[in-house]
């Protein structure tokens, strides 16, 4: 299938805006869903839900444009979720318990830098091995079993319980703001280039005396604290650390960036995209669940979209069925 | 035997070959001779199946031969052993041998088959004594060399091509190469040797046919013809008006390198760049050219020797170092070094310096693309604009983009891997005039080019590498087209 230049820009840049409105219509239509589907109340709960997966693909949107892909942040969220809760079972003040947590990610992104740069191996099976590394480490910390505490401020910044509070939760605007900053490193700043330029062309780079070793480890340990934060809203949202929790996130992260326009080639992507990207994740099981669809039906759904995101990023490379 | 006849071939705008005709005996070896870019690779490539002429008529044996991709080139009698080994590392010789012509018995591979056939293909090569059992992995190139030519006699080929056979050998792997050569044509295989190396082509080769920009230009018997009457076939052509001679004397020296190796394909070179000078670099495809470049650039490990920018602080041989001394580099692959297809103009630009464009690592984009601008102007660059993406550009104004960088940045020395290569006319002059331009202002300018005639009405000094070494520098007015010639290719 071939697309015109003109189109496929087009494609790029309103494709994910109009994924969005369609499964926003998908479930605002039926009998079912029409009264609640489409209130604020509602919606709500899908920003809050969607605060997770927003920043975990705020780090992979950084890891894909630079040409990588990181798996393991499923498990790094546990991780991390295991960790904060450690802290605070251990009496640590709040601000000590998120930069704590925050640099337990930051460590395992560490690990995939500078496996990957310092061993020049696949991105994919690093982090395919850390996967299991860190899912492995979140139980042996947590004793296989959760990690539980008696309480923490951190468990009210993901909460909607109060249907007659308007505010959104913190963790919200937090993912807000943060993607608001990465998108500007991105564009506006000489790592951000740099990195498109990692990701677009690693030789060039390399040619052009970027640093290309150096920005790898740099990229991974970014994305690394996007997942130690996302562990500690995860932390929030169960009020317990729990190292069974998260698993294959990755996949919905991976998913929501690519939907939002990134290449899985690297040099393309952009946060706005990915976190529309996100939000259409948050709505299709949201979506689905007020639709009364079991889990399995879910999953099959998403997988579908996962496969349609990948086979539209092809058609915007322009690469037909090659 | 087979008989070509007016072959023609275009690639896109590129006429590649323009009539192209070969006679070939039974039981021959004939050498197949031309410069690089004459067009012998794409005609083997259409000798051999992988892809089909655009006019003239192939017969083989008096039949007309039309094959249908290389399994079908193979089925009729003409293989082809390239440049570029092909095995299989993991398995054994034996193995790959056999590959892809395995016996079997229900389905179940007979072992004892496949080796016993692979052994005599060996020892019908006069290598019977090689290890069949050995990986590919741990033999040598000579070693797989053999492997490979065995694998194609299996087929039992009328016609065998061999495409720079000796160009990764020893010369004592080269001369059992010979004798493996001789035996095949002894038992009444025609061999199709190509080769730079016209001393090597004048000891195997009984008839020669040479081919100059797509067309054939002489042939015979080898024994009738001289080295010298072959380089003059060879480079015919006169070609002075392109270059714009700007007036421009030699400075200071301002780079030095001092026995620079790389080991496997550098081996040793030393050469001092003036300011204000253009210094050409010629030889052979593999010669050590771009590695040369690459190991002063710090693109490449270098494993011994120095190399000093005078002017400024010793650093480290790295690209990023480089650039701050003032040293840009054009890489000989636009698309997969030189460019980042799928990011704007402005960024390909400006890429060693973004952080000149702003304040505390923020980059301001309207002054990036101002700096863009600019360029676009200075060297009529055809283009939408500094946001247009550089993968959306054609060949030669993607080159001038390249060179662009080095001008932004702003180098002072500057180190071109074949700046013309695969650009229309238009653009070459264009480019020529600019490196004119850059000597006039003093830069130093180090140009590898396989183009002959362009190094000799470009540079100023010119020296020829050969197997990895700088063997020869001199003022280009004590180099002719064939001098060059006969340096490179060691005769």
């Amino acid at each position: 299938m071939k697309l015109s230049p003109r189109f496929r820009s087009l494609l790029v840049r309103i494709g994910p805006f109009l994924g969005l409105i369609l499964v926003i219509a998908l479930f605002s239509l039926p009998e079912e869903t029409r009264g609640y589907f489409l209130t604020y109340h509602n919606f709500k709960i899908i920003f809050t839900q969607t605060v997770i997966v927003a920043i975990g693909a705020l780090g992979m949107t950084l890891v894909i444009i630079s040409g990588g892909i990181d798996i393991s942040v499923g498990s790094g969220i546990a991780l991390s979720s295991v960790v904060g809760a450690l802290l605070i079972q251990h009496g640590w003040g709040t601000v000590a318990v998120v930069v704590g947590t925050v640099a337990s990610g930051a460590l395992l992104g560490l690990a995939n830098g500078s496996a990957i740069a310092g061993l020049r191996m696949t991105p994919f099976i690093i982090t395919l091995g850390m996967l299991g590394v860190a899912r492995g480490v979140a139980k042996w910390l947590g004793d296989n079993q959760t990690v539980n505490y008696d309480a923490s401020p951190i468990n009210g910044w993901m909460t909607t319980a109060s249907p007659f509070s308007h505010s959104l939760p913190p963790g919200v605007w937090v993912a807000v703001a943060l993607a608001v900053l990465t998108a500007w490193i991105l564009r506006s700043t000489v790592l951000g280039r740099h990195i498109f330029a990692l990701g677009s062309n690693e030789s060039a780079a390399r040619l052009c005396g970027v640093p290309t070793t150096r920005l790898k480890v740099t990229v991974y340990v970014l994305a690394g604290c996007f997942t130690g934060l996302a562990g500690l809203f995860q932390l929030s949202r169960l009020r317990q650390g729990d190292p069974t929790v998260a698993v294959g996130l990755e996949l919905d992260i991976i998913a929501a960036v690519i939907i939002g326009g990134a290449s899985l080639n690297g040099g393309v992507g952009g946060v706005l995209g990915s976190m529309i990207g996100a939000l259409i994740m948050s709505v299709l099981r949201n979506g689905s669940q007020q639709m009364g669809w079991p889990t399995y039906f879910q999953e099959i759904i998403i997988g579908l979209v996962i496969i349609a995101a990948v086979f539209v990023d092809r058609l915007r490379q322009g690469k037909g069925s090659g | 035997m087979l008989r070509l006849t007016g072959i023609r071939k275009a690639f896109g705008a590129t006429q590649a070959l323009r009539g192209v005709s070969l006679e070939l005996e039974k039981g021959e070896v004939h050498a197949l001779i031309g410069e690089n870019g004459a067009g012998k690779s794409t005609l083997m490539r259409i000798l051999s199946g992988a892809c089909s002429p655009d006019g003239g008529t192939m017969e083989l044996d008096g039949r007309p031969y039309v094959p249908d991709g290389p399994q079908g080139a193979r089925a009729q009698g003409v293989a082809m052993i390239y440049q570029e080994l092909n095995l299989a590392l993991h398995l054994s010789l034996q193995e790959n041998i056999v590959l892809g012509d395995e016996r079997a018995r229900f389905g179940w591979i007979d072992r004892r088959a496949c080796r016993a056939r692979a052994v005599a293909a060996l020892a019908q090569l006069g290598h019977g004594d090689m290890d069949p059992d050995r990986p590919a992995r741990a033999c040598s190139v000579a070693e797989q060399q053999i492997a490979e030519i065995a694998r194609a006699l299996l087929g039992r080929p009328k016609v065998l091509i061999m495409d720079e056979p000796t160009s990764s050998l020893t010369q004592a792997d080269a001369e059992r190469l010979f004798a493996v050569i001789l035996r095949l044509r002894a038992q009444g295989v025609s061999v199709v040797y190509i080769s730079h190396f016209l001393e090597e082509c004048g000891r195997v080769a009984d008839r020669y046919t040479v081919i100059k920009d797509g067309e054939t230009v002489g042939g015979g018997r080898m024994q009738d013809a001289g080295i010298g009457h072959l380089t003059r076939l060879m480079t015919g052509r006169e070609v002075r008006e392109l270059y714009p001679r700007t007036s421009h004397s030699p400075g200071p020296v301002i780079l030095r390198a001092e026995s620079v190796s790389s080991p496997p394909r550098l081996r040793r070179a030393s050469l001092s760049l003036r300011a204000g000078e253009i210094l050409g670099l010629a030889g052979l495809i593999g010669a050590g050219r771009t590695d040369l470049l690459r190991t002063m650039f710090g693109l490449d490990r270098l494993a011994s020797g120095e190399v000093c920018i005078v002017g400024s602080p010793a650093a480290r041989a790295t690209p990023g170092n480089r650039w701050r001394q003032g040293v840009g580099l054009v890489s000989e692959n636009r698309k997969e070094e030189g460019l980042m297809l799928n990011r704007s103009l402005a960024d390909n630009l400006t890429l060693t310096k973004m952080g000149s464009f702003g304040r505390l690592g923020a980059v301001s984009a309207k002054r990036q693309q101002a700096a863009a601008r600019r360029w676009i102007d200075a060297l009529a660059i055809k283009c939408r604009g500094p946001a247009q993406l550089a993968g959306e550009l054609s060949g030669g104004t993607q080159q001038k983009i390249a060179l662009a960088r080095l001008l932004e940045h702003p180098a002072r020395i500057f180190l071109l891997d074949e700046p013309t290569r695969g650009i229309d006319v238009g653009t070459k002059v264009e480019i020529y005039r600019i490196i004119g331009e850059l000597a006039a202002a003093g830069k130093a300018v180090l140009v590898v080019s396989s183009y002959l005639p362009e190094l000799l009405g470009l540079c100023d000094t010119i020296g020829v590498m050969a197997r990895g070494d700088l063997v020869d520098v001199r003022p280009r007015g004590h180099w002719t087209e064939e001098e060059i010639l006969r340096v490179a290719t060691g005769s």
